[in-house]
C-alpha cells in the first residue's frame, strides 16, 4: 500500500511537512484521473487552468510558512457539475447547458477556493440532480469504482466516485432526497448533508429550492467536517441561508456517543431492506451501543408518506425551476421560426426524459383544480413529518437508519421509474424535515459498501458528524478500498 | 323574452360596473431581488443587468427592504389593513421578457388588504375600496423588428426593467362611470407621489393601469360578464376606453347577443378596444409559495415607522389650507396637486406674503409660467424666497400688480432679486396724491369723449381716462388710488 497522502487530514499534513507541493498532490490527482476516470466517468470537465494557478499559490503561500494557513491549502477538489463556476462549463449534467459558462461562482465552491482548495474539474451528475443512479446524466453514467458494471447512487454520483477512486480526496455534491447520502454509501465514503439553510444555494443550479443542499463527499468524518466548515455560514445572496452562527463541526468531533440517546426508528428497518444491509447496520448499532450510547426504538409513522409527498413538491419546484432553460438567453436553442416552437423544440431535444417526466408531474401538481389535492396536501404532510422528527428528538439525540435499502445496483436494474423512487425512501424524509444528515461507510455486502445514517435535529450538524465520527473511529471500514483503485498506482 | 326588451337597449337602464388594477413602479434606487439600478430610462439595453435579474442558473433573489417599506407606506395611505405575516408565490409563465419563466409575486398572503381611496366628484363623495396593495417584480421589455409583433421577423429583449420593484394595487369594482375611473387614477397616483414612491409616469409606464368593466342593469346587485381592458398610457385614455367599453357592451346586450369573458386591448388610432384573448385561452399561472425566499414577518413597529414617515395627504393637506389660510377650496385643491407645490405655498407664507395673494399667484401667473418654461416654481431662478420677495412688495404697496407680473416674467428663469431691481430702476409704485393729481387733470383734459361718456353713465368709459394716467407713469401709479381721484374729480 502507498505511503502517499489521500485524505485531506493527510494531504494537509504533508503539505505543510513540506513532504509534497500542492502542484504534485494536483498531478496525482491527474493522473488517477487519466488512468480511471475513462472507466468510471467521474468527471464532464476539468477547470485545469483554474487548478494549476491555485497549485501554484498555495505552493507559494506553503513554502512562505505564511502563519494561519487555510484549512484546505493546497487541497484537490471536485465539485458538482450543478455548482457554478465563473468561466468554467456548467451543465447540470444536461444537454439543455451544454457549453453554459456562467459569469458567478456558487458561494460554496468560491468558499473552498477561498479555503485553498485546489478546484480539479466538475463531476457527473444525474441530469438537475434528479436520480438516484446517475443514470440520467445525459453525458453517460458513472461506474461505481467498487464494481465497474454497477451504479454509484446519485444524483451526486461523480462526487461520490471520484472520492471512492481516491481521484481527489475532498468533493462536493448536492442532496435534495438523498442524492449525497446515497451515492456516499453506495460508494463507501462520507457523505454529509447539512441541516437546511447551513450552506448557500448561491451558484447552486436548483432542482427543488426548498430541499437541496449542498455539502462534502470526504474519506473520512473528520475530512467532511473540515469541509463543512470551510463552506458553511450565512449568504447574503440566499435569503434561505440562516444568519445564525455555526457551531464548529471539529471542535467536539471527538466527544464520543458515551450516553447519547440514539432513536432507531423501526420504520427504516421494514420491507424492502437488503437482509445485508440490515446485518450491516444492525452491527453498527451494536458498535454504537458499544461505545456507551443508548439505543431507543422510535417510531416514526409518516415515513410511509414521505416519498409521495417528495415526489411531489421536489417536481412542483421544479417544473418552476426549470423554466428559465427556454433557449432565449442561454444553452442550447433549437430555433424554429415561432416563439412557441423555438421553446417545445429546445426543451425536447434538451431535457432527458427523467427531467420530463418530473416537469410533467410537478406541472401537474401545481395546475388549477388539483393544487389543493396534491401540492397543499403534500405541504400539509410535510409539516407533519418534521413535526414527527422534532418530537422524537424530545426523546433521543439523534436517529441512526441504514442511508439505503439496498447496496450498488447494476446499471439498468431500475429501469422503471418508481422502483428507482423507492430506493430514496430512507434518506427523503431528512431533506423535507431540513435537518443535517451523514452516511458512514458501516461494514460490506457481498463486497459492496453499506452506509449507517445518522440524523441530528437541525442546526445541531455537528452533532451528526460527531455520533458519525466516533462510529468510524472505532472501526476500520474506512480504510477499505475499492478494488479498482488498488490496481492503479497512485 | 320579450321582444321589445330585445329590441330597444335604451329601455333597459344600464349602470357600468368599473375596477381597476394599478401597476406602479416603485422609487427604489435598486432593482426588487438584486442590485441592479431601478431606474432604466436612457440606460443602453441590457445595461442594468446582472445573473439574477437575468434569471441565469442558480441566482437567487434577495429581497430590497426598501421596497418592502414603499409598499406599506402605500397600504397605510391607503387605509388598507397589513397583516403580521405575507409571503412571496411564483406566477409561472412562458415568455422572453420573463427570465425565469416566473413571476415573483404575492398570491394569497398579500403585502396588504382591505383599503380604501375616497375623493370628491362633481361635489359627490366617491368611495372606492381597495382589495389588495402586493409587491412584485417588473418584467423586461420586447422590441420587434419593425416595430409591430405581426410582421416582425425578430424580437430584441431589453432586460433593465426586468426585476424593477413594482407594486400592484387592486381596486375594487366600486366605480360607476368612466369620469370616475379616470378621477380615481389621478387620485391614486397623485397620492403615490406625495409619499414618494412612484414618479406617476403613464407614457413611460412606470404608473400603468388596467381595466375590468362589465354593465348591468340599474338595481341588479349581480355582476354581468368582465372584460378587461389593457394598453391605456394616460387618463384621457383610460376615461375614453371605459367610455366605448360601456357603449359597446351595452349595445351588444341589446342587439340580444352575449358577452364574452376576455382581454382587449384599447387601439388609440381606432379608438376602440379590440379581442385579444378570450378566457378559454386565459393562462393557469400555477402559483404556489416562493421557496427562494422565507415568508416576511412584518413586525408593528417596524409597520409604526414607517406610518411615522407618512407625509399629510392631499386631500388633508387641501382642507388644512383652507381652514388655516382662508383660500378658497378651489386654490387649495390646485395648491395641494403635487407635494412640492403646496410646499412652495406653505413656503411663501411662511416668508410673510398674505396667504390669499400667495394663492392668488401661485395659481394663475407662476403655473403659467411654469407651464410654459416647463419649470416648476422650486427649480426655477427665482425659486420660492424670491417670489416671496416680490409678493411681499406688492403686498406693501411698493409695487403694483403690472409692474410685479412683468418683474416675475422676466426674473422667473434667470433670477434676481425683485427690491434691487425695483430701486435701481425706479419701478416703485406711484401712490403720492399730489404726484398723482395733476397727471389725473392732465388726463382728463386729454379724454375729454371718455370723460363724457363717464358722466353720461358709461362706468367702463373711465378706464381709458385711468390708463392714460398708468401710461404717462409706465404702469407704476397706484391703480386704486387714480380710480379714486378720478371719481373725485368728477363727481365733484
Amino acid at each position: 500500500m502507498s505511503a502517499a497522502p489521500e485524505t485531506l487530514a493527510e494531504c494537509a499534513a504533508a503539505l505543510r511537512a513540506g513532504a509534497v507541493t500542492a502542484v504534485e498532490l494536483l498531478e496525482r490527482s491527474r493522473a488517477r484521473i487519466a488512468a480511471l476516470d475513462p472507466q468510471v466517468n467521474a468527471f464532464l470537465s476539468r477547470t485545469d487552468d483554474l487548478a494549476d494557478r491555485a497549485a501554484v499559490e498555495a505552493d507559494r503561500l506553503l513554502s512562505a510558512g505564511t502563519p494561519g494557513l487555510p484549512a484546505l491549502c493546497g487541497v484537490p477538489v471536485a465539485v458538482k457539475d450543478v455548482l457554478c463556476v465563473e468561466g468554467a462549463e456548467t451543465t447540470a449534467g444536461s444537454l439543455i447547458l451544454r457549453g453554459f459558462r456562467p459569469p458567478y461562482t456558487a458561494t460554496a465552491v468560491q468558499r473552498l477556493l477561498d479555503a485553498g482548495a485546489v478546484l480539479v474539474g466538475k463531476t457527473n451528475c444525474d441530469e438537475f440532480a434528479m436520480g438516484s443512479s446517475n443514470e440520467n446524466s445525459a453525458y453517460g453514467p458513472v461506474r461505481n469504482p467498487w464494481d465497474l458494471g454497477r451504479v454509484p447512487g446519485g444524483s451526486s454520483g461523480g462526487s461520490a466516485a471520484a472520492v471512492a477512486a481516491r481521484m481527489v480526496p475532498l468533493s462536493l455534491g448536492t442532496d435534495t432526497g438523498g442524492s449525497i447520502r446515497q451515492p456516499a454509501a453506495l460508494c463507501g465514503v462520507v457523505g454529509f448533508k447539512p441541516t437546511y439553510g447551513r450552506v448557500s444555494r448561491y451558484g447552486l443550479i436548483a432542482f427543488a429550492s426548498s430541499l437541496d443542499q449542498v455539502g462534502p463527499f470526504a474519506l473520512s468524518v473528520e475530512d467532511a467536517a473540515t469541509c463543512f466548515a470551510a463552506v458553511a455560514g450565512h449568504d447574503p445572496l440566499d435569503g434561505t441561508s440562516s444568519p445564525t452562527s455555526v457551531e464548529d463541526p471539529l471542535g467536539g468531533l471527538r466527544e464520543g456517543v458515551d450516553g447519547l440517546r440514539l432513536g432507531v426508528p423501526h420504520e427504516y428497518f421494514g420491507e424492502g431492506l437488503d437482509p445485508g444491509v440490515r446485518a450491516a447496520v444492525e452491527g453498527a448499532l451494536e458498535v454504537l451501543r458499544s461505545l456507551g450510547a443508548t439505543l431507543e426504538e422510535v417510531s416514526l409513522p409518516t415515513t410511509d408518506a414521505a416519498l409521495s409527498t417528495y415526489y411531489v413538491i421536489a417536481p412542483a419546484e421544479c417544473s418552476s425551476n426549470l423554466a428559465r432553460y427556454d433557449g432565449i438567453r442561454f444553452g442550447m436553442r433549437e430555433d424554429r421560426g415561432s416563439l412557441l416552437e423555438t421553446y417545445l423544440r429546445t426543451r425536447d431535444a434538451g431535457f432527458g426524459a427523467e427531467v420530463k417526466r418530473r416537469i410533467m408531474l410537478g406541472t401537474y401538481a401545481l395546475s388549477s383544480g388539483y393544487y389543493d389535492a396534491y401540492y397543499r396536501k403534500a405541504q400539509k404532510v410535510r409539516t407533519l413529518i418534521a413535526d414527527e422528527f422534532s418530537r422524537v428528538f424530545e426523546r433521543v439525540d439523534a436517529i441512526v437508519s441504514p442511508t439505503s435499502p439496498v447496496p450498488a445496483f447494476p446499471l439498468g436494474a431500475h429501469s422503471d421509474p418508481l422502483s428507482m423512487y423507492l430506493l430514496d425512501v430512507l434518506t427523503v424524509p431528512v431533506n423535507l424535515a431540513g435537518l443535517p444528515g451523514v452516511s458512514v461507510p458501516c461494514g460490506l455486502v457481498d463486497g459492496l459498501p453499506v452506509g449507517l445514517q445518522v440524523v441530528a435535529p437541525r442546526f445541531l450538524d455537528a452533532r451528526a458528524l460527531r455520533i458519525a465520527h466516533a462510529y468510524e473511529q472505532a472501526t476500520g471500514w474506512r480504510t477499505l478500498r475499492p478494488a479498482s483503485v488498488e490496481a492503479v498506482a497512485p | 323574452m320579450t321582444e321589445t326588451l330585445r329590441g330597444a337597449p335604451a329601455m333597459v337602464d344600464h349602470e357600468a360596473v368599473i375596477g381597476l388594477e394599478v401597476h406602479a413602479q416603485l422609487l427604489t434606487r435598486s432593482k426588487m431581488f438584486c442590485g441592479c439600478p431601478a431606474g432604466y430610462v436612457g440606460a443602453a439595453p441590457n445595461e442594468n443587468t446582472c445573473p439574477v435579474c437575468l434569471g441565469l442558473p442558480g441566482t437567487l433573489p434577495v429581497i430590497n427592504r426598501r421596497a418592502v417599506e414603499h409598499t406599506v407606506r402605500t397600504a397605510l395611505a391607503l387605509n388598507c389593513e397589513i397583516p403580521h405575516f405575507t409571503k412571496f408565490d411564483r406566477k409561472n409563465y412562458f415568455y422572453p421578457d420573463l427570465p425565469k419563466g416566473y413571476q415573483i409575486s404575492q398570491y394569497d398572503l398579500p403585502l396588504s388588504r382591505n383599503g380604501h381611496l375616497e375623493f370628491s366628484l362633481d361635489g359627490r363623495r366617491v368611495r372606492c375600496g381597495i382589495t389588495r396593495v402586493h409587491l412584485e417584480e417588473d418584467t423586461g421589455t420586447l422590441h420587434h423588428a419593425g416595430d409591430v409583433l405581426q410582421s416582425a421577423t425578430s424580437s430584441l429583449v431589453d432586460y433593465n426593467r426586468s426585476g424593477v420593484p413594482l407594486m400592484e394595487i387592486v381596486g375594487e369594482p366600486d366605480l360607476r362611470s368612466a369620469e370616475e375611473a379616470r378621477e380615481y387614477l389621478v387620485r391614486l397616483r397623485q397620492i403615490l407621489m406625495y409619499i414618494g414612491v412612484n414618479d406617476g409616469n403613464l407614457e413611460e409606464g412606470s404608473f400603468r393601469c388596467d381595466a375590468n368593466v362589465s354593465v348591468r342593469p340599474r338595481g341588479s346587485d349581480t355582476l354581468g360578464v368582465k372584460v378587461e381592458i389593457k394598453n391605456m398610457n394616460s387618463f384621457r385614455a383610460v376615461q375614453r376606453a371605459v367610455e366605448y367599453e360601456i357603449t359597446r357592451q351595452i349595445t351588444v346586450l341589446g342587439a340580444g347577443e352575449t358577452l364574452h369573458q376576455e382581454t382587449r386591448g384599447w387601439v388609440e388610432a381606432r379608438a376602440a378596444t379590440v379581442s385579444q384573448r378570450s378566457k378559454e385561452h386565459a393562462h393557469d399561472y400555477r402559483y404556489f409559495p416562493e421557496p427562494d425566499l422565507a415568508p416576511m414577518v412584518l413586525s408593528v413597529e417596524m409597520v409604526e415607522e414607517v406610518r411615522h414617515t407618512l407625509p399629510e395627504l392631499p386631500e388633508a393637506r387641501a382642507a388644512r389650507l383652507v381652514a388655516e389660510h382662508g383660500i378658497g377650496a378651489d386654490d387649495a385643491g390646485v395648491l395641494t396637486a403635487t407635494r412640492e407645490e403646496a410646499d412652495s405655498f406653505e413656503r411663501l407664507v411662511a416668508a410673510g406674503v398674505p396667504a390669499r395673494l400667495a394663492a392668488n399667484w401661485q395659481v394663475n401667473a407662476v403655473n403659467g409660467l411654469s407651464n410654459a418654461h416647463h419649470v416648476p416654481l422650486w427649480e426655477s431662478g427665482l425659486g420660492i424666497d424670491g417670489l416671496a420677495a416680490l409678493l411681499r412688495l406688492v403686498d406693501a404697496g411698493t409695487v403694483n400688480q403690472t409692474t410685479a407680473k412683468e418683474l416675475l416674467e422676466e426674473l422667473y428663469l434667470g433670477g434676481g432679486d425683485p427690491g434691487a431691481i425695483v430701486r435701481e430702476r425706479g419701478l416703485g409704485q406711484v401712490s403720492d396724491a399730489a404726484e398723482l393729481a395733476a397727471l389725473v387733470d392732465a388726463a382728463i383734459e386729454a379724454n375729454a369723449k371718455a370723460v363724457a361718456d363717464f358722466q353720461g353713465g358709461k362706468e367702463g368709459a373711465l378706464q381709458a381716462v385711468v390708463g392714460h394716467v398708468m401710461k404717462a407713469t409706465k404702469g407704476r401709479a397706484d391703480a386704486k388710488l387714480v380710480n379714486r381721484l378720478l371719481r373725485e374729480r368728477l363727481s365733484g
